[in-house]
């Protein structure tokens, strides 16, 4: 078992889409929302992702491609 | 000594021991120092600052590392030159150029690595570490060799050559990752939880970040401690510039500006205003990468991300952790932000070399057309006394500007020398 911290932004066309009950749904994952910022034309959401590392993988792929981005939590810090 | 109580969460206040963490257990938001400003206001001054050595630990009492014994390869300090020949073509009276390209690993990343190094040492690391573009890779492998201990540099492989040269002799662990840098950056992110390694812009974030804000207090000093009217600033994650912002804030509130006696810090340390510091912060991104100007320009609420594809790769980050503490700072300060077109990089780079004799990389070819765009938009008047950042040294990106290259041509005669140099006048 592991845990992932991720942050998924949403664009505008995907703000209505439930893409974290159907992560929930379609992978054998825990989902866990800790802070959120949704608006009309964007919105994101950090999460944290509990679940087998492959599940977790699998489904991260699965998010990514519906178009809402996914980035480790402490990914958009690095620079260089 | 330190003078820091410990970590404190942007977004919901809560606090934490002074520990490897950058992010709140509870709520995932950014840590942030907290200082004993109370403490420090007893013991600084802009005499003890003056004693101090010539590096960004003259200013030890406001770095949240213990400065006894620093992982110092002399970062910072750094020249502030008056911009004669490029404030005439621009048109202005009173330009300044905060020449950081100099540093000992030639970019600015000098002063944060040099904080997080020490922070390092200090909670007994053994490995220092980073993903890397570039610049951060030469800082982390230049202060480990200095420090003794081992880094671990992980880049994408299809970096630069000069890049990765300027980072290999120190002798790091070398890793070349068959990916984007984001996979780079993710792969990193993953290992920062498994490695017993300080990763300086993950766990060591908060104190690494604090290293920039002596961009800010050596050009107060350097200006004999009093604020310029404007600074333009490059920004990726925006870290840097708000971390100048503080800086001119702390030194306001701690009484180290001529005229302005000292007073209590405010509680929102990256966005509070001091009423003394009317300096306009400008920041400067690549419009190929240009989240923050973008949300900006557009009055939003959030910064949203975007895929970067830029000149400008040390810009280069999609989606910036600190954008939206910057735009507050831009709010604040009254100043602005500006998406630079891709097309005006080059010419940038060129123009701060012909008249000021001055290299720098793609990310200073940025800052120096906003600045141009800020002057001939009026928004910096002729006589303001403006500081424009100079971040990188363009000996690092030379491949941007290899079409500079046009030799004369001539046979080793005086006849063959005097016929092309007669065209070429």
């Amino acid at each position: 078992m592991g845990k992932q911290r991720v942050k998924f932004t949403f664009e505008e066309t995907l703000v209505k889409q439930p893409v974290i009950f159907e992560l929930g749904q379609k992978f054998k994952l825990v989902t866990n929302i800790r802070r959120a910022d949704v608006g009309e034309d964007v919105g994101w959401v950090v999460l944290e992702l509990d679940g087998e590392e492959d599940e977790i993988k699998r489904g991260l792929e699965w998010v990514s491609s519906t178009g809402v981005r996914v980035d480790p939590l402490s990914g958009d810090v690095i620079d260089g | 000594m330190a003078f820091l109580n410990g970590l404190k969460c942007r977004e919901c206040g809560r606090e934490y021991a002074a520990e490897p963490l950058n992010v709140c257990d509870f709520c995932f938001g950014p840590l942030e120092v907290v200082y004993d400003y109370a403490t420090i206001s007893e013991v600084v001054s802009q005499d003890s600052i003056a004693k101090g050595p010539l590096s960004i630990w003259r200013y030890k009492d406001l770095l949240p590392a213990e400065a006894d014994d620093p992982v110092d390869i002399m970062a910072g300090y750094t020249p502030l030159i008056k911009a004669r020949g490029l404030g005439k073509t621009l048109g202005l009276n009173n330009l300044y150029i905060k020449n950081d390209s100099v540093n000992p690993s030639f970019s600015f990343k000098d002063r944060v690595v040099s904080v997080a190094a020490t922070k390092a040492i200090e909670f007994g690391y053994e490995t220092i570490a980073c993903a890397s573009t570039g610049n951060l890779a030469c800082s982390v492998a230049a202060h480990s060799a200095r420090a003794g201990v081992r880094a671990v540099v992980f880049i994408p492989s299809d970096l630069e050559r000069g890049k990765i040269i300027g980072a290999a002799i120190y002798n790091p662990v070398l890793v070349a990752v068959d990916g984007t840098y984001d996979q780079v950056n993710r792969l990193c992110s993953e290992l920062a939880d498994d490695y017993p390694w300080a990763f300086v812009n993950i766990n060591m974030r908060p104190y690494y970040a604090e290293g920039s804000k002596t961009l800010g207090y050596e050009v107060a000093e350097q200006l004999d401690w009093r604020l310029p009217d404007h600074v333009v600033v490059p920004s990726a994650s925006g870290a840097m510039f708000t971390k100048i912002w503080k800086g001119f804030n702390e030194m306001a509130c701690l009484g180290l500006l001529d005229g302005v006696p000292s007073s209590s810090f405010g509680v929102d340390q990256n966005t509070f205003h001091h009423p003394a510091v009317t300096t306009k912060m400008h920041m400067q991104q690549a419009e190929g990468c240009s989240p923050i100007a973008t949300a900006w320009a557009n009055n939003q609420s959030q910064v949203i991300p975007v895929r970067p594809d830029s000149l400008a790769k040390s810009l280069a980050i999609g989606n910036p952790a600190d954008g939206i503490y910057a735009i507050k700072v831009i709010e604040n300060s009254g100043g602005s932000a500006y998406a630079v077109p891709e097309s005006d990089i080059v010419e940038g780079i060129k123009l701060l070399a012909e008249t000021e004799g001055i290299f720098t990389e793609t990310a200073g070819g940025v800052t120096v057309s906003g600045l141009k765009h800020l002057a001939e938009s009026g928004a910096i008047k002729p006589d303001e006394l403006t500081v424009v950042y100079i971040t990188g040294n363009g000996l690092k990106t030379q491949e941007a500007v290899e079409q500079v290259v046009d030799p004369l041509a001539i046979k080793p005669s005086i006849s063959s020398f005097e016929s092309v140099f007669e065209g070429a006048k």
